[in-house]
């Protein structure tokens, strides 16, 4: 399969791997941002296949795992009340919340349906006048403008029945996060090929200068990976840092503008709770006072509700870098997919379920 | 006098039941595992096959029954009617056995129009009289509007066991080899296109087909050397190796790139972020064959028109019990889970 086949070719991936070895002389610790990377590194299987001087942890790019439980027990209310059509991507329904999970909700009686694209969701509103459709706008940048155009749509048409629960994060101040951290372990990054799509690569350069760190943005094949790896690796060697673009048939420098203005057209930029990190500033998106009529935690008064994470639960480490799957007590026994205790055991972009599914 | 009826299953995890209990992974293992197979137990039961041996005045009588629920009801490559007769034949199929009769129920939500519940039942017919085997006995039932999805069907079938061939999970041996006859996931994928709206350039269409002539040759061909068939539907091929793994107590080691795929299939698995390895078929059968007979197998798949891309796609292995395992095109290795629910399409 064309722009497949080439990124996974066996050969290459030795070829690669002897050059990685060539270059590495000693320890580094490198985080892969967005968890769609480490399940292809976990499923690839191309981690076992590192040198061991190579040490990759993994990074907080799972929309649906650093999602605050607190959001997803509005989400659980929103999708219970009867006048409610409740819209999400597939990931979100296995997500635990306090009590329950969007699965449930369903089978309990709510109306609860997995959509593709958010404008589905401004088709169903305009499809059901008597109904109301809430979508569950998760994601990083990559999937903010097209929610921001579902809103910008809906406002066009004039439809008072539709309205989103808005959980949107971005990746570089959670980076910032990171790093600032004074028990830090990242000497360099992989960026988030996608994220990079929309956004562009300049505003990791002053965190590159900052921190004086590699990052180098990566797409999301295995062959992909490995060069960005070995890009890292490269610079850390030489005690150089700066930006650097592996994925160069998806991300310019600038990004895509026009997904860029969409999105600020609808959203503004907020604090945010990170699921198992904590507030970040400016890390997050909400809806700008000019469409907060679209803003369903304001329309059905639901945030006010609150709610407490499983003591048990090492998510937040998992995510900063500081401890991986195995490490967590719960994880296979108390934690599993059927029985959660953290959202990135179900998410199909969590670091624990990539170790739960393909390692364990 | 009060009765208390205590479940078995731990209802703290799940008070109701989710359609993950009926995706045909880890959800529905448990239900069956925790609470069906508990309260009807015997050996035949006991066997988890896709169907029942049963011993009947000197025959070996293979016995099944699989129920059809599926929405939309007409799909690429096939419709609810077509699939209900297929679905039955092939669990008679994977026990060893050539189909005899087959039993059908309607239950009919109020308001179907008659003309789609004609183009079931022609659809029954052709497939049917195609397969060569005859829909002996009946029954209709017709439920309040709201109550169904316009058409339910259940389909029981009896079917004859040649002598001296005994399928069981329970012989997949070390050395063994994994053949599957033909590529996967083209019936979950052509179902997914249609119901969530899906285009593709290219048409997508169901596999849905009777194997019992497939199987047949290759029963003939290498008889009692194939030591279990089984039709990977709901779990897609992962499950039920997993199942068979687990019920002989041995491991298995796929090959990624030996495994048939079409590439229309493919590209939706990658986009929709799902794996092919889970998603449905309803026209494919895996054999595991002892070794020396393996590429004998082969040859009479191959040659049969629902066979022709039929491939070794891994081997039996003694060392991790239970577990299958897969070495991915790169040259990884990584392990093969039983899917825990349903598959669900990603956000990005």
């Amino acid at each position: 399969m064309k722009y497949v086949d080439e990124y996974r070719d066996a050969t290459d991936v030795q070829r690669f791997l002897q050059a990685l070895r060539q270059v590495v002389r000693r320890p580094w610790t490198i985080m892969e941002i967005c968890g769609g990377q480490t399940h292809t590194l976990v499923k690839s299987g191309l981690e076992r296949m590192l040198p061991p001087e190579v040490r990759l942890v993994h990074g907080p790019g799972c929309p649906v795992c650093v999602t605050p439980l607190e959001l997803i027990d509005r989400a659980l209310a929103l999708a219970a009340r009867p006048e409610v059509i409740f819209t999400s991507f597939g990931d979100m329904l296995r997500v635990p919340g306090s009590q329950q999970d969007l699965l449930s909700v369903k089978a309990a009686g709510g109306d609860v349906r997995i959509v593709y694209s958010p404008l589905d969701a401004v088709k169903l509103a305009q499809k059901h006048p008597e109904r109301e459709v809430v979508f569950f706008a998760v994601g990083f940048e990559t999937t903010a403008p097209a929610n921001a155009m579902a809103v910008y749509h809906a406002q066009r048409l004039g439809l008072s029945n539709f309205s989103i629960l808005a959980a949107h994060v971005l990746v570089p101040p959670a980076m910032a996060a990171l790093l600032a951290a004074p028990n830090c372990q990242i000497q360099g990054f992989l960026a988030a090929g996608h994220v990079c799509a929309i956004m562009g690569y300049e505003e990791y350069l002053p965190l590159a200068e900052r921190y004086r760190v590699p990052i180098v943005v990566t797409g999301f094949e295995p062959l992909d990976l490995l060069q960005g790896i070995y890009m890292t690796v490269e610079l850390l060697e030489r005690g150089a840092w700066g930006v650097e673009n592996q994925y160069v048939r998806a991300v310019t420098r600038k990004g895509n503008q026009h997904a860029q203005r969409i999105m600020h057209e609808v959203f503004e930029v907020r604090e945010r709770q990170w699921r198992g990190i904590g507030p970040i500033a400016q890390s997050g998106l909400g809806l700008r006072a000019a469409y907060a009529a679209y803003d369903a935690e304001q329309k059905f008064h639901v945030a006010t509700i609150k709610a407490n994470e499983s003591p048990l639960c090492i998510a937040g480490q998992i995510m900063q870098g500081l401890a991986r799957p195995p490490d967590c007590s719960a994880f296979g026994t108390q934690c599993s997919p059927e029985q959660p205790l953290g959202a990135p055991m179900v998410s199909s972009e969590g670091a624990c379920a990539a170790y739960y599914q393909f390692r364990k | 006098m009060s009765l208390e009826l205590q479940c078995p299953l731990p209802l703290h995890n799940y008070p109701t039941v989710t359609m993950g209990h009926g995706g045909g992974g880890r959800l529905s293992q448990q239900l069956i595992e925790g609470m069906l197979r508990p309260a009807l137990s015997n050996p035949a039961l006991d066997a988890l096959h896709d169907g029942a041996r049963l011993a009947l005045g000197g025959e070996q009588v293979a016995f099944t029954t699989d129920s059809y629920v599926i929405s939309p009801l007409f799909f690429p490559g096939g419709d609810i009617g077509a699939l209900a007769i297929h679905g039955t034949i092939n669990d008679l199929a994977m026990c060893g056995a050539q189909p005899l009769a087959l039993a059908v129920g309607l239950i009919i939500e109020e308001g179907l129009p008659m003309e789609t519940l004609w183009r079931v039942v022609q659809s029954m017919q052709a497939a049917a009289r195609e397969a060569g085997v005859a829909v002996v006995t009946g029954d209709t039932k017709v439920v309040e509007r709201g109550k169904g999805d316009g058409i339910f069907i259940n389909t029981s079938g009896i079917g004859l066991i040649p002598p001296g061939i005994v399928l069981d999970p329970r012989r997949a041996a070390p050395g063994d080899h994994v053949l599957l006859s033909g590529p996967i996931a083209n019936h979950g994928i052509a179902i997914m296109s249609v119901r969530e709206g899906l285009a593709f350039e290219t048409a997508l269409e169901s596999d849905s087909a009777a194997l019992h002539g497939l199987v047949a040759g290759l029963l003939e061909a290498v008889g009692t050397h194939v030591h279990v068939l089984r039709d990977p539907t709901r779990g897609g091929v992962a499950s039920a190796l997993n199942e068979i793994a687990q019920a002989a107590g041995v491991g298995m080691s796929l090959d990624e790139a030996a495994i048939p795929l079409d590439e229309a299939v493919r590209g939706a698995c990658e986009m929709l972020g799902l794996d092919p390895l889970y998603v449905a078929n309803e026209g494919k059968c895996l054999a595991i064959v002892a070794p020396e007979q393996s590429e004998a197998a082969l040859a009479s798949m191959r040659a049969h028109p629902l066979g022709q891309s039929a491939a070794i796609i891994g081997h039996v292995n003694s060392t991790n019990p239970g577990r299958v395992t897969l070495r991915s095109r790169i040259g990884g290795s990584r392990v093969v889970d039983m899917l825990s629910g349903e598959q669900l399409p990603r956000i990005c």
